[in-house]
């Protein structure tokens, strides 16, 4: 239903599970620390070559809310992003990530171009299984905090019956 | 006659010169740094890149500390930056139902789906001033409880249910919605663009308008129905990949504004909403933009035009305080050839003046001569 008004693009997304998937590995991606993309490279046995093809770029995109957070969209304010694109083998790899991190953006390209060639296994094993964890516990643990202040409403009976 | 002036380059580079050394201050003291103020000024950096209308934490941090501190001047630095950026393209509308929801309330139920989640709120504190804040020490961590796993929906999905509550309208499905990044504003204006211009509105001025409605000037029984803030997940529609992609994620605050409405002709009696929806948690201003989203929503709903804040030319032409502070604090920029013509007139009408009361006596100086 949110995406009603981009249908067309709605589709293509739901009839391609590998999307899905690679939607997935991105925004595992985009999620994760800069240290941490830096490290999980640093520590990459056997690099390949990797060939620039957008060197990185920090522009803008405009975020859109709904009115009423349901209805039509309006735009709310801009975030910075950076992207960036490399080939490695027969394989292009994008980053798009919020902020301004020109290495996180080429990192983040490079394993979504090892993501979709032979190393897939490898870089859900290695570097994304680890952020996936991190994430989630960051994220349970916020829950939690935030649990803790839910109010839990009593009555108080007055008098006797 | 135009009359170019020079100089002053001197004292301009050594005023700078001074002003980097008043912002380090005493260089006994720690410099600050940006995670610093992203940590610890959280809602400074919140409400600068509400204003300055771009989501950036440590570039914000950044026009804090270059600004000392001064919020607007921040807010203009964060919106000159953003003028030196390619655009990429516009997201897919955030989806904040689905909301990792750090504080929720409604002020209108009590007992709803989800529970009150106060989250990390000055709610209910004494605003004593803790003096334990000035002494170093290390704060405990807080409390945890397992979730109880519900579901948060909406309040207005729940008094929509029992057609209490007017419905969100759709867009059409090709229409894009009014930037005035891209274009000027023109009236009227739609109410998307509307919200554009309140989400970057001055956080003071729409609490001023907002309050003004609850007093009386365009009364319309608000409720806050729902508050909400947490993160929500941005995607970027890219051509060259075909996809939706995920970008990251961004906190927000939503605030859902249930307002009574008697009805009309058309409309049975039912509640009415404004909404406000900013950068981080900024709670005030969230509310105070769906007070003012509501009020300007008066011809919409066959109200009468009463009160400033309904009045959406004097609302959204004075909401920006970039735009505000350009036209007010230019008055300090020399003006000495206009104050120069300003004061030969003036002399001129003095002259004038007292000239003619050399021709014709008046009764003033019959009076002094009796």
């Amino acid at each position: 239903m949110a995406n009603d008004h981009h249908a067309g693009k709605g589709c293509v997304r739901e009839q391609r599970p590998d999307v899905e998937d690679r939607r997935d590995a991105m925004r595992v991606l985009a999620l994760a620390g800069a240290e941490t993309l830096a490290a999980a490279w640093s520590d990459w046995q056997d690099k390949p070559r990797i060939e620039d093809i957008r060197r990185a770029e920090t522009g803008l995109v405009m975020l859109r809310g709904r009115i009423g957070g349901d209805g039509a969209s309006f735009n709310f304010g801009e975030a910075t992003v950076t992207r960036a694109a490399v080939r490695i083998g027969g394989s292009v790899g994008h980053g798009y990530v919020l902020g301004r991190d020109k290495d996180k953006a080429r990192l983040a390209a490079i394993f979504d171009a090892l993501w979709q060639g032979e190393a897939r296994a490898r870089v859900e094993r290695e570097v994304l299984a680890p952020i996936r964890g991190d994430i989630a516990a960051a994220d349970t643990r916020s829950a939690a905090r935030t649990a803790a202040t839910r109010v839990d409403f009593f009555t108080l009976v007055r008098g006797e019956d | 006659m135009y009359v170019a002036v020079k100089g002053g380059e001197t004292a301009i580079r050594n005023a700078h010169d001074l002003l980097a050394d008043r912002r380090r201050g005493d260089r006994a003291v720690p410099d600050l740094t940006l995670a610093q103020i992203v940590e610890q000024l959280a809602l400074s950096v919140d409400r600068v890149m509400t204003e300055g209308s771009l989501y950036d934490r440590e570039l914000a941090a950044l026009a804090i500390k270059q600004a000392r501190g001064d919020l607007i001047e921040a807010i203009f630095l964060v919106r000159a930056y953003r003028t030196t950026l390619p655009r990429f393209g516009a997201g897919e509308p955030v989806d904040t139902g689905a909301m990792r929801i750090e504080r929720r309330i409604s002020a209108t139920f009590k007992d709803l789906p989800g529970g009150q989640l106060l989250g990390p709120t000055f709610d209910y504190t004494h605003r004593l001033i803790d003096f334990a804040l000035a002494a170093e020490g290390e704060t405990a961590p807080p409390a945890e409880r397992q979730p109880a796993g519900e579901e948060t929906p909406r309040v207005t999905d729940l008094l929509a249910a029992e057609g209490l509550v007017e419905t969100s309208l759709a867009a059409a499905p090709e229409a894009e919605p009014g930037d005035l990044t891209r274009a000027p504003l023109e009236f009227p204006a739609d109410r998307d663009l509307r919200l554009q211009n309140l989400a970057r509105g001055d956080e003071g001025f729409l609490l001023a308008l907002g309050y003004s409605t609850q007093r009386g000037y365009a009364r319309s029984h608000p409720f806050a129905g729902e508050i909400r803030f947490g993160e929500v997940e941005v995607e970027f529609f890219a051509e060259d990949l075909g996809f939706a992609v995920p970008l990251g994620r961004i906190a927000v605050t939503e605030c859902q504004m249930i307002n009574q409405f008697k009805g009309s002709a058309k409309v049975p009696p039912q509640f009415t909403r404004g909404y406000g929806l900013v950068f981080g948690q900024s709670e005030r201003k969230a509310i105070a933009m769906a007070l003012v989203d509501r009020a300007l929503r008066w011809q919409e709903l066959g109200e009468e035009l009463t009160a400033p804040a309904q009045d959406e030319e004097f609302v959204l032409s004075h909401s920006d305080n970039v735009q505000a502070t350009g036209f007010v604090e230019h008055l300090k920029l020399p003006h000495y050839v206009d104050f120069q013509s300003e004061l030969e007139l003036v002399r001129r009408m003095r002259r004038e003046q007292a000239a003619a009361r050399v021709e014709e006596p008046g009764e003033d100086a019959r009076e002094a001569a009796e």
